[in-house]
């Protein structure tokens, strides 16, 4: 099948509009006769949820978690991007296109990437309307930060909680429509495959986590906002119930599945302790405004810290090697995430970790807290002020600027990090790759639909900070309910899908059949246990720097482990009650296949491009000598993957990208 | 360290439960309390035992899904915490910790320590939201100025991350903190004070329809609310309510 981006004709800032100009409409009578399917609640999944009810479709939400609240776009702490200008510092609805795609490492689809920007403002203005407490100036208006390198100030934010107030909004658009009937919600409910009637998506089988039931749900539309894949590395910002499975699913029954390979690996995280470790923690990238990333010089430093006969502090300036400043001089500290990932990434194989694991580096903030001092003691005419008191006020100013995270830094590592530097490293905080779509959202099966981080389309190779839920937001409340209505417009006539048939009776008896076999394999090694090999493989030969050997090898050792999961897994309990380790086996099943896919497709892609650094594609000279080198006359496309069986077969299917708006460069930081 | 557990084990909602003693070895202090209990659950599965059910998911502090009460105290004996955030240098060597799920009449036990919290939902549906259709035509963000000051306010009370520490803490297991917060995160902000009698009638209905207690105040919940929700939020509440009477 030849993919079809089906982007419409005409200027690019006219493609939107002209679009929801011409597209077939669905009346409000009719609407009360079609069922749509939401797999996921958050931010796309829930806004979808509560716009298509709203408009008057029949709405069936499902989310894993106990309340749709919980999904995790709660934890995102930054901001949401929008071209509002409210600064005044020339911001545009082209120049946040122009970031996104530049930010992309030009790997994402231009009208996708346009439409993004041109409906970031509305985003603004519909949380606003909700109760969504934005920050504000003393003027009453809404205040920016300014994010990730860009040139302007364009990120609404609310504390360090952005995320969980943007989806608290979306969740209370669902609650509205939940009482009125128009949503029913399904808490508790895990989607395990998706049934396809006639080549179109009509429904899913979800299991009840509560019971065990095994349930049919049919519908007219499907759409699957299940989040991203980070779990793959077991170890990951991620919420531990993060999963795949139902992105998987749909790839398994013919939706091509994108670039799984750029993955981000977000630089500032707080380290792994030790190997019972079961998730990481971020913190958030505007601390590299103040902070500074070091390591020392000298090894037996780097030893003595280790054995705890020296601290951090006790080193002069002259035995730090603050190494971004010195290798980029030009943006130093505030790099963009991929290359500050590998930078510290490069120390730590060097040897110069300094942590017991050496998979750690510092950022310091002492001297932004003499900075901030003085400039008080300045502000406050304090004449001579002792070095306490510099202190004092300086360390003022940063609480009030990173409180939240200092003491979410301290309650972890239980070190206070205004008197020693914090320990951080890179950790799998998102996803760019996923499920291909065309402009519609819509996959390469018939009706059915993903969005958010499940999608593969706005951020090509590296997403920039703050433009998460920005995406999310804008798939669910201003571009589905558009893009779906010009499909559903064709089942007006259809009438209800009934659950009695052949399609959804194969699809359910697939279901059972693998939960009776893990429940009935007694097998030697619990669910983790298989899990946290796939991580240390992910991590080691697919993370942040990727080479042929290392690939060919992370393929075969995922398919060896996979085949000896399916023989030696161990699932305590049984199938109809609540059963947290058979929820988890089946989702690492799916990582288990994922992952090889992942790895083949970083195999594919000989090129560096954002997230995604091959050892063998680096500038060999020159001022940019061993940077990541794009490779635009050979990988300028998406790779869209379709499932053969094996993963190592999936086929190769090319979307060429068309960059017609914006001019391909390569990226510099020196 | 090495610990002694007390866990309370209960099939299903309809099963009668029961404490029971587990031992775990080689604890290191560096743990969450919740990646003691993982260690717990492996060594369960080797020995073929029913691993516990907790509730779980971001494992930092904001989704509000992990609920267990430890040695008396929702979220364990640290401050300003969720149960994910607890680490084990809280405890010593030796110790024996007593786990227990959230306990309300409004919260039953689903299995072992997992509670079903749907009524923090239904309570939600009844008036949790403000009526406005995503259209693309709402009128812009800065037309409404409003106060630094109830914006902030307005802010600190939609920290609430629905846990129900608020309510497992209670004597009275009362959801007043949980609600007030909710109330109060409209009430004030100018978009919210068109629907705001409606909603604090609606709410306040639905939370006493779900058999939770009232408030006595007691103060208790401030104290172990993982996000330091302030009482002010009940006391806001009632006067809603009383506005809305008239």
């Amino acid at each position: 099948m030849a993919l079809d981006s089906k982007v419409p004709k005409g200027p690019i800032k006219d493609k939107w509009t002209e679009y929801k100009n011409h597209i077939n409409l669905v009346n409000p009578a009719n609407k009360r006769h079609i069922d749509v399917i939401v797999v996921g609640t958050g931010l796309a999944g829930g806004s979808a949820a509560a716009t298509l009810a709203e408009l008057g479709y029949n709405v069936k939400a499902f989310c894993y978690q106990d309340s749709p609240r919980r999904a995790h776009s709660i934890a995102a702490q930054g901001g949401i991007n929008a071209a509002k200008n409210y600064q005044g510092d020339g911001d545009s609805t082209y120049r946040l296109f122009y970031d996104t795609v530049k930010g992309g490492d030009y790997r994402s689809r231009e009208a996708n990437v346009y439409r993004l920007a041109e409906v970031s403002a509305n985003i603004i203005d519909q949380c606003v309307a909700q109760g969504v407490p934005f920050a504000r100036d003393y003027g009453g208006l809404l205040d920016n930060r300014s994010f990730g390198g860009v040139l302007v100030s364009r990120t609404f934010y609310a504390k360090g909680q952005t995320g969980q107030q943007l989806l608290l909004g979306a969740y209370s658009a669902m609650n509205r429509q939940i009482a009125r009937g128009k949503i029913q919600m399904y808490n508790r409910h895990e989607m395990l495959d998706v049934v396809k009637v006639d080549g179109k998506a009509r429904g899913i089988i979800a299991r009840n986590l509560i019971t065990g039931e095994i349930e049919r749900h049919s519908a007219h539309a499907v759409v699957i906002a299940s989040g991203g894949y980070g779990n793959v590395y077991f170890l990951s910002t991620n919420a531990m119930g993060s999963n795949a499975t139902a992105a998987w699913k749909i790839h398994k029954k013919g939706a091509y599945f994108a670039n799984p390979c750029y993955t981000q690996i977000h630089p500032t995280c707080i380290p792994r302790s030790g190997d019972y470790q079961s998730k990481l923690t971020l913190m958030s990238e505007s601390l590299r405004n103040d902070g500074r990333i070091w390591v020392p010089k000298n090894m037996e430093d780097v030893l003595a810290i280790r054995e705890g006969r020296k601290k951090p502090t006790d080193l002069s300036e002259d035995e730090r090697d603050y190494y971004l400043e010195r290798r980029y001089p030009a943006f130093g500290n505030l790099v963009p995430r991929d290359v500050a990932s590998r930078a510290a990434k490069e120390r730590c194989d060097a040897g110069y970790g300094v942590n017991a694991t050496g998979e750690a580096v510092y950022l310091d903030f002492a001297s932004a807290i003499e900075r901030y001092g003085k400039e008080q003691a300045r502000i406050q005419n304090i004449e001579n002020p002792s070095a306490q008191k510099i202190y004092d006020l300086g360390k003022a100013i940063v609480e009030a600027k990173y409180g939240n995270l200092f003491q979410m830094y301290e309650k972890i590592v239980d070190e206070d990090p205004y008197k020693t530097p914090m320990m951080i490293y890179p950790a799998t905080h998102y996803t760019m790759g996923g499920v291909w779509v065309d402009y519609n959202l819509m996959t390469t099966v018939d009706g059915l639909y993903c969005i958010g981080e499940a999608n593969f389309s706005d951020h090509g190779a590296n997403r920039l900070g703050a433009s998460a839920l920005m995406q999310g937001l804008a798939d669910g409340y201003f571009v589905l309910p558009y893009t779906i209505g010009d499909y559903l417009a064709n089942d007006i006539r259809t009438g209800a899908i009934p659950t009695d048939t052949k399609e959804f009776d194969e699809a359910e008896k697939g279901v059972k059949d693998m939960i009776d076999f893990f429940i009935n394999n007694k097998g030697q090694h619990s669910v983790d246990y298989y899990h946290k090999k796939l991580g240390k493989i992910m991590w080691d030969k697919c993370g942040m720097s990727r080479n042929e050997q290392g690939l060919k090898e992370a393929m075969a050792e995922i398919k060896a482990l996979r085949e000896d999961f399916w023989k030696n897994v161990k699932v305590p309990g049984s199938a109809n009650e609540m059963n947290p380790e058979l929820e988890k086996a089946a989702r690492v099943a799916d990582f288990l296949e994922l992952g090889e896919l992942f790895a083949k497709d970083a195999l594919n892609r000989n090129e560096s491009c954002g997230g995604h650094f091959r050892e063998e594609s680096v500038e060999l000279d020159g001022e940019q000598k061993g940077e990541a080198k794009r490779n635009d006359k050979d990988y300028a496309y998406v790779a869209a993957w379709e499932y053969k069986g094996e993963p190592a077969d999936a086929v190769l299917h090319k979307e060429e990208l068309e960059f017609n708006d914006i001019e391909l460069k390569q990226r510099s930081y020196k | 360290m090495n610990l002694t557990l007390k866990i309370w084990r209960q099939k299903d909602s309809n099963a009668k439960g029961q404490m029971v003693d587990y031992k775990v070895t080689d604890i290191s202090e560096h743990m969450s309390f919740l990646e003691m209990m993982d260690v717990l659950n492996e060594q369960l599965i080797a020995s073929g035992e029913e691993p516990v059910a907790f509730d779980h998911d971001c494992r930092e502090g904001i989704c509000g899904m992990c609920s267990m009460y430890i040695n008396g105290e929702a979220h364990g004996p640290d401050r300003g915490v969720t149960t994910c955030q607890l680490h084990m240098r809280m405890f010593n060597d030796g110790d024996t910790i007593t786990i227990e799920p959230f306990r309300a009449a409004a919260f039953p036990v689903i299995k072992d320590l997992v509670v079903d919290r749907t009524s923090f939902d239904r309570i939600q549906h009844a008036g949790g939201y403000i009526s406005v259709n995503t259209s693309g035509n709402t009128q812009d963000a800065n037309n409404i100025p409003i106060s630094k000051h109830a914006a902030d306010e307005a802010m600190d009370a939609a920290t609430c991350i629905g846990c129900g520490a608020c309510v497992a803490t209670c004597k009275n297991s009362s959801a007043m903190l949980f609600v007030g917060a909710k109330v109060s995160q409209y009430a004030l902000l100018p978009q919210g004070q068109v629907e705001a009698a409606d909603r604090v009638r609606n709410m306040v209905a639905q939370m006493d329809l779900e058999g939770f207690g009232n408030c006595t105040n007691t103060g208790a919940c401030e104290i172990e609310c993982p996000k330091g929700i302030s009482l002010e939020n009940i006391a806001r509440m009632n006067r809603e309510l009383m506005k809305a009477q008239f």
